[in-house]
């Protein structure tokens, strides 16, 4: 990393804790991007040919499309010729079969971050994936897991493993060309999660997954593939971290939710990626593409994201309600603070009979943050008795942040009933003088009306994660007052 | 207790108050009356420190310790209390759980540890029924949806968790009526004590049947022009403040 000689930058390298560069050798494929490209990196992975015809099918349709320029966010252009498209610890090779084979340097950047994967100290009942850049490196809990007949690995490994399921589900809630970083993650997607929870059966845990950009000029293209059978129940949690470093770096993911028959997923993530510098140098660009589909009668999908890091981000995890009583949820806190830019939301299609959504987003902009919530509701013909409650609030601290909401509603039958609740407001000095007053210190009496405003948010979210959400807004907004 | 020396005050380069000497002694209560825009509130606000006023000279010294050097969370540690003439609504921050931090912030500034969570909440129900507090109003978000009257006595209702040493009460008798200034009045002779000193700030002497004062000041032109005992209240409210401020002139 370069090094940045200013107190300013200093002491913002201190707050982003996970910011630290682990020195393990990797093996990097050069920047570019072609058919070749695709044919290397399935290849390493020892992949069918059904799936390199599918990666190529992507790539192919991606060539033709456009980046899309819509949203509330402004970037330079990437070349996607200048990125590398795989990046492994060398080791890792077909991936580790037990702890004793990952390499102590993972281990200990991993419990640098909080997350050892050693299972005898981690919390009760959270197994987690760890994604470090392009390969999954290891597992936990995997035997407890697979005496419930719950299948959770590695992409990789399920495509190894369990072929059928992979078949079956991919792209089949985010198809190929579904849009242009969709189209390009399809494409060279490296790793990733993969759940499968049998009928009637609930997990017996939290699962969890850490994502981890560590080399430099690399982009992170994984992938998640849930399937919930008719009956089942999984509470899933993804977190995410980078060092920093001058320059940008690009995450491209998909998230795709099966849900069957009176299924429920409940899917958190705690999203902190480099943010980039107060001037905007560096931090992540995260471009991802996250939708459930409800294919069953009472299936129910609740996102909940806390999102407080990456320079940009573009993330509208949607819900496809298509069984009858499916219902779909999305809680959201997105801070930005600096120089970066959200543009996030959701999207709840309302296809079958009597569906439900609820959306609850919070946005909070500090310094020179800008804000935005986009979201759509559409109810189709076929939605006959559809509901939706959309409540959508903005919190400014200080005067040069912005905040700025674009509702969509596209309501097509009549018997459907759709709100829409907006506010925005600032944190004044008169309250945080009467907090002040009262013995409370500055930065304190901020998060006090930053948590209080999030609150609905967090009560959505595990227990652990939402003590966790709470300390890292604090992080995030420190200096935002003052 | 506080010893208020030659204090001068600006507000955007306009001066407030300009040489203004009050000593308020451990255990009494001082009123501060005067006529509108006499500085009245501005000394209430310098005392807390509320951003915004600039000292251009002057002392303010609490137990000895220089006040204006103190940050408003430090001077809130150090026992100052200012129950404000327009408390401000506070959305989504739950009401006991900001005094349960305010009270922490002050234990931690004091080297305490932390209060048990049992001991808080019983002490909070034993203060809401002395104030005739709607107990529904501890878990509301703070001053959010209060009527005029509750706010006020939320206002006091915290002074009596927080057990200031000095209290500073900025025209805590305005909008309301009379049954809720009794009510807030109580609240406040509850907690007088000898240890305790309290600067009431008033348009009216009504306030002063219920909170008797030891001391009254008058404020006018940013300075103390006079000071009497209880009687120069009632005397106010007969005469006005115009012979006061022929006499000064």
């Amino acid at each position: 990393m370069a090094a940045t000689s200013s107190d300013v930058q200093s002491l913002i390298g201190q707050k982003y804790e996970a910011g630290f560069i682990t020195d393990i050798e990797q093996e990097h494929l050069p920047p570019g991007l072609s058919e070749d490209t695709v044919r290397f990196i399935s290849g390493k992975k020892g992949e069918p040919a059904w799936l390199l015809e599918w990666r190529l099918k992507a790539f192919r349709r991606w060539q033709e499309m456009q980046e899309p320029a819509w949203a509330h966010v402004d970037y330079p252009k990437i070349d996607y010729q200048s990125i590398s498209y795989w990046a492994a610890p060398k080791s890792a090779g077909d991936g580790p079969k037990s702890l004793s084979e990952v390499d102590p340097k993972l281990i200990e950047t991993y419990n640098k971050l909080g997350i050892p994967l050693e299972e005898q100290k981690m919390l009760a009942g959270v197994a987690v994936d760890v994604v470090f850049d392009s390969v999954s490196v290891h597992t936990t809990f995997k035997d407890k897991l697979a005496a419930a007949g719950v299948i959770f690995c590695s992409f990789s490994e399920a495509v190894r493993e369990h072929p059928e399921l992979i078949r079956q589900y991919l792209g089949s809630v985010v198809p190929q060309h579904d849009n242009y970083f969709a189209a390009l993650n399809s494409a060279v997607f490296s790793d990733g999660s993969f759940v499968y929870i049998p009928k009637n059966t609930r997990c017996p845990m939290e699962l969890s997954t850490y994502f981890r950009m560590n080399a430099r000029n690399t982009g992170q293209f994984e992938r998640t593939l849930i399937v919930a059978d008719a009956g089942s129940y999984v509470s899933y949690l993804e977190g995410c971290t980078a060092p920093q470093r001058d320059d940008n770096q690009l995450h491209a993911a998909v998230v795709e939710l099966v849900v069957l028959d009176d299924a429920e997923i409940k899917y958190s993530t705690v999203q902190n990626w480099y943010p980039g510098d107060e001037e905007g140098r560096g931090g992540i660009y995260n471009f991802v593409t996250k939708r459930a589909d409800c294919r069953g009668r009472n299936a129910k999908v609740s996102w909940t994201q806390v999102e407080t890091g990456s320079a940009i981000t573009w993330k509208y995890p949607s819900c496809v309600l298509r069984g009858e009583n499916s219902v779909g949820e999305f809680y959201s806190v997105a801070l930005t603070h600096n120089r970066q830019q959200a543009d996030t939301g959701t999207k709840m299609i309302h296809l079958g009979r009597n569906t439900r959504s609820t959306i609850v987003s919070k946005g909070i902009s500090a310094g020179r943050g800008q804000n935005a919530y986009r979201g759509l509701v559409r109810i189709a013909r076929s939605a006959e008795g559809a509901r939706n409650y959309t409540q959508c609030d903005s919190l400014l601290i200080g005067d040069q942040c912005g905040a700025h909401t674009f509702p969509y509603v596209e309501v097509k039958n009549s018997s459907a009933k759709v709100e829409h609740e907006a506010s925005t407001s600032k944190i004044s000095e008169d309250q945080l003088f009467y907090l002040r007053s009262r013995g409370i210190g500055q930065e304190d009496a901020v998060n006090l009306i930053v948590n209080g405003f999030c609150k609905q948010v967090f009560k959505e979210l595990p227990m652990e994660f939402a003590v966790e959400a709470q300390k890292l807004l604090s992080v995030s907004l420190e200096g935002a007052v003052g | 207790m506080l010893q208020i020396e030659n204090l001068q005050v600006e507000v955007d380069g306009k001066p407030i108050l300009r040489g203004l000497n009050l000593d308020v002694p451990a255990g009494q209560v001082h009123a501060i009356m005067g006529p509108n825009g006499s500085g009245k509130s501005t000394l209430a606000h310098v005392l807390a420190g509320k951003p915004g006023y600039t000292v251009t000279g002057g002392s303010v010294r609490f137990n000895g310790r220089d006040l204006l050097a103190l940050s408003p969370e430090e001077r809130a540690g150090e026992g100052v209390f200012l129950a404000f003439q327009y408390p401000v609504e506070i959305p989504g921050v739950n009401n006991v759980y900001m005094l349960k931090a305010a009270l922490n912030g002050i234990r931690k500034h004091r080297g305490l540890p932390e209060i048990n969570a049992v001991e808080f909440l019983q002490q909070v129900k034993a203060k809401t029924a002395a104030l005739g507090l709607k107990e529904s109003l501890l878990n509301r978000p703070v001053n959010q949806g209060f009527s005029g009257g509750e706010k006020k006595r939320n206002e006091i209702f915290q002074m009596s968790v927080l057990e200031p040493q000095l209290a500073v009460l900025d025209e805590t008798d305005s909008g309301l009526d009379i049954d809720a200034l009794r009510i807030v009045a109580e609240g406040v002779n509850q907690l007088r004590d000898p240890a305790r000193s309290f600067l009431v700030v008033t348009h009216y002497q009504r306030l002063l049947d219920y909170i008797v004062p030891d001391v009254v000041h008058v404020l006018a032109q940013g300075r103390i022009i006079k000071s009497g005992p209880r009687e120069l209240a009632l005397e106010l409210e007969a005469r006005g403040y115009d012979w006061l401020l022929q006499a000064v002139a």
